[in-house]
């Protein structure tokens, strides 16, 4: 493997920032700045804020993130899978099927309990 | 000592590694200990670039990062006190330190005669040069080969799957459990 | 390039990082400079989708409208309201922007042309896509604004969702190809693998789409109903860089779907001239971009959890069943281990299509039962009240 490929993209997490940043600093400088305490609030609908925003938060979206990570690791084998397919026979593919089968009996599991539902 | 390229990359992901690490564990604010770790985490990749491993370093991003971090991240947010955890110091503390110096030590003492058997006998060695030969370029068909191959891993791969369907099982009935039974999913 | 700078007497490390450096601003910068005139160009597709002419005061067809704004908005005060994580705030418009120009690093423009050609492009898309979810939860958070919150959770669950049937259509490409590289999928394409796979294409769209938050998908950022979004404390440059972003976003999606299934740069004599082959892809990009605005321009916004249903109870199953059959006809038709010509691709581009239109078919006819039986639930209960349908369909939700 040829870590030359890697070094461009070192160079651009180290450097790509860089760009965006350029014109916030660039507005930094040509920006007008003239803070007034109401002008400093948060914009909650006009209302004013009640504490923090950091503060315990209910759980609806945290299923999907739940099912999405096992769904993640399971795409992630499906990788080299599919680029060695070409040189795999029938058997790779029913090895699969069977593979993604347990997937979908899990998510069909995750529907009918009803987790999947935005309540 | 000469410095290759090779390693003054290694150094600056081993501190990013570690210097995530160790921010993780000493910072208050919950949400920031999440981003810490996924700094971590990215300097782990890294290093699987830089071990010829480009593979195992997308999916360090894809899943770690894009996946359990954020669920770490989202699991934060369920805890009362986001941005002011209380010290919390292990009353055994001396123990736990000791343990860890003694797998510390462990860990290089068997680490080590194996650096030996390659070849490599300090950290700036050239890890281009010398490790690349060991792994073919089409590592990744290769491994996808080895998944689905009886005598290979193919029933760990299934087990994969199993284990896997398992968690999520598992995650549905911890996350809804009063739901059971009184939703018939979608009509 | 390389050779050029070592004619000036430097050594070949530091020219190949010179080089590079140049590279990751040329790369970078064309994205970013791009925006100025994509923006135009889209506000002007809109303008005609609306029955409107779009702007047309600034320069000559407005076309210096963009620069107009964005040197508005650069002069726009940048409010930081107290109480801020002041470093993840200021972070995280950074990171959206950057978390796109790093997916131009992969784009072939040409058969030579391309940032660096990873063995494992098509994950390495996916995984620079994570930070900008990881943005999308910085700002949300570094706000401290109760809103800004909810809708970054909002937009993680639809992120991270749609992730999932955008990978199973990457791995079709990856499958056929058997690379993941994305100059070799270019290469692989003796026919655009549009007409192999249709069905894959259209769920790659719909995911897309909403990776980058666009309508119907748009309720990242959407202004009346949900008071705008994650962005909602952000003004001035860096409330502009999320706008980059966004439309960058949308736009590299039209360039990704250009090169995976429209044969990226290929087209009449672009081996030989590289200018043409980037031209083929802009092209290719932009056409493909086109159809994604109109559809943002077509449909209104869905609902949360119809997004969410919409993705894991329709889009993850057929992506997965659309995976499986595709596999399936690919070993079944002999000879597609092997695919060097035009020749060789024409018999199972052939049957693949075949095999897709069937499969078109019969989930159109299963959504349009559901739909039938959804209407015929709506209407039996309409019979029992005097109320209008509209009413009980939105109370039946």
């Amino acid at each position: 493997m040829d870590l030359n490929q890697w070094i461009f993209i070192g160079l651009f997490f180290a450097l790509g920032w860089t760009l965006p940043a350029l014109p916030i600093v660039l507005g930094k400088l040509l920006a007008p700045r003239r803070p007034n305490p109401t002008k400093l609030q948060a914009y909650e609908c006009g209302v004013e804020m009640v504490g923090s925003a950091w503060t315990q938060f209910r759980a609806q979206y945290y299923i999907f993130a739940l099912v999405f990570v096992i769904f993640d690791v399971e795409l992630v084998f499906l990788f080299p899978w599919a680029l060695a397919y070409n040189q795999l026979g029938l058997f790779a593919l029913f090895e699969m099927a069977v593979f993604i089968f347990l997937l979908v009996v899990a998510l069909v599991y995750t529907w009918r309990k009803g987790a999947l539902r935005w309540a | 000592m000469e410095l290759t390229v090779e390693s003054v990359v290694f150094l600056i992901l081993s501190a990013i590694t570690l210097g995530g690490g160790l921010l993780v564990v000493t910072t208050r604010n919950l949400f920031h200990a999440g981003l810490y770790l996924m700094l971590s985490l990215l300097g782990v990749a890294g290093l699987f670039v830089l071990l010829a491993a480009p593979f195992l370093a997308g999916v360090q991003v894809v899943v770690y990062i894009g996946a359990i971090a954020i669920l770490i991240i989202l699991a934060v947010m369920l805890t009362p006190s986001v941005t002011q955890m209380p010290a919390i110091f292990n009353r055994n503390w001396a123990l736990n330190l000791a343990l860890a110096v003694l797998f510390f030590v462990l860990l290089v003492s068997v680490i080590s005669p194996a650096l030996d058997d390659l070849g490599v006998d300090n950290w700036s060695a050239n890890f281009t040069e010398d490790s690349p030969a060991a792994v073919p370029a089409d590592s990744i068909v290769q491994l996808g080969k080895d998944l689905v191959d009886p005598d290979q891993y193919m029933l760990p791969f299934e087990v994969a799957s199993v284990l896997l369907m398992a968690a999520m099982i598992g995650a549905v009935l911890l996350v809804a459990p009063g739901k059971a039974g009184d939703e018939g999913g979608d009509e | 390039m390389t050779g050029l700078l070592k004619d000036i007497g430097l050594s070949h490390d530091l020219a190949v990082l010179i080089a590079k450096t140049i590279g990751v601003f040329v790369v970078g910068g064309f994205g970013l400079l791009w925006t100025l005139l994509g923006i135009w160009l889209e506000r002007k597709w809109a303008g005609r989708f609306q029955d409107r002419i779009g702007p047309n005061r600034v320069g000559p067809f407005g076309l210096i409208q963009t620069v107009a704004d964005t040197i508005k908005i650069l002069l726009k005060e940048d409010i930081m309201k107290q109480g801020i994580d002041r470093w993840v705030f200021n972070l995280a418009p950074i990171l959206s922007v950057v978390a796109v120009i790093l997916i131009w690093a992969v784009v072939p423009f040409s058969p030579a042309w391309i940032g660096t050609d990873l063995n494992i492009g098509v994950l390495y898309l996916l995984a620079v896509g994570a930070f900008g979810t990881i943005a999308v939860i910085m700002a949300g958070w570094g706000s401290n604004n109760k809103f800004a919150l909810l809708a970054a959770f909002r937009a993680v669950a639809q992120l991270v969702s749609y992730e999932v049937p955008m990978v199973l259509a990457l791995l079709v490409p990856v499958l056929l190809s058997g690379s993941m590289s994305t100059q070799e999928i270019v290469r692989q394409q003796h026919i655009w693998y549009v007409f192999a796979v249709p069905l894959t294409v259209l769920i790659f769209l719909i995911s897309s789409q909403a990776e980058t938050g666009r309508g119907p998908f748009d309720l990242l950022e959407a202004e009346s109903e949900l008071v705008s979004g994650f962005h909602i404390e952000y003004s001035g440059i860096k409330f502009g860089m999320f706008y980059v972003a966004e439309f960058l976003h949308a736009f590299t999606a039209g360039v990704l779907t250009a090169i995976l299934f429209l044969g990226g740069w290929r087209g009449p004599f672009a081996e030989d001239v590289p200018v043409l082959g980037f031209l083929y892809l802009m092209i290719k990009g932009l056409f493909v971009y086109w159809v994604l605005v109109w559809v943002r321009m077509t449909l209104p916004r869905v609902r949360i959890d119809h997004l969410l249903d919409f993705n894991w109870k329709f889009l993850v199953p057929v992506g997965l069943i659309n995976l499986l059959v595709v596999a399936l006809v690919w070993k079944l038709i002999p000879g597609t281990d092997q695919i060097n010509s035009t020749a060789d691709a024409l018999v199972p581009t052939l049957v693949l299509l075949l095999v897709n239109v069937a499969m078109i078919l019969v989930i159109g006819a299963l959504l349009a039962e559901r739909g039938r039986r959804e209407r015929a639930r709506i209407q039996a209960r309409v019979a029992g009240t005097d109320l209008p349908a509209e009413a009980l369909a939105s109370a039946a939700d």
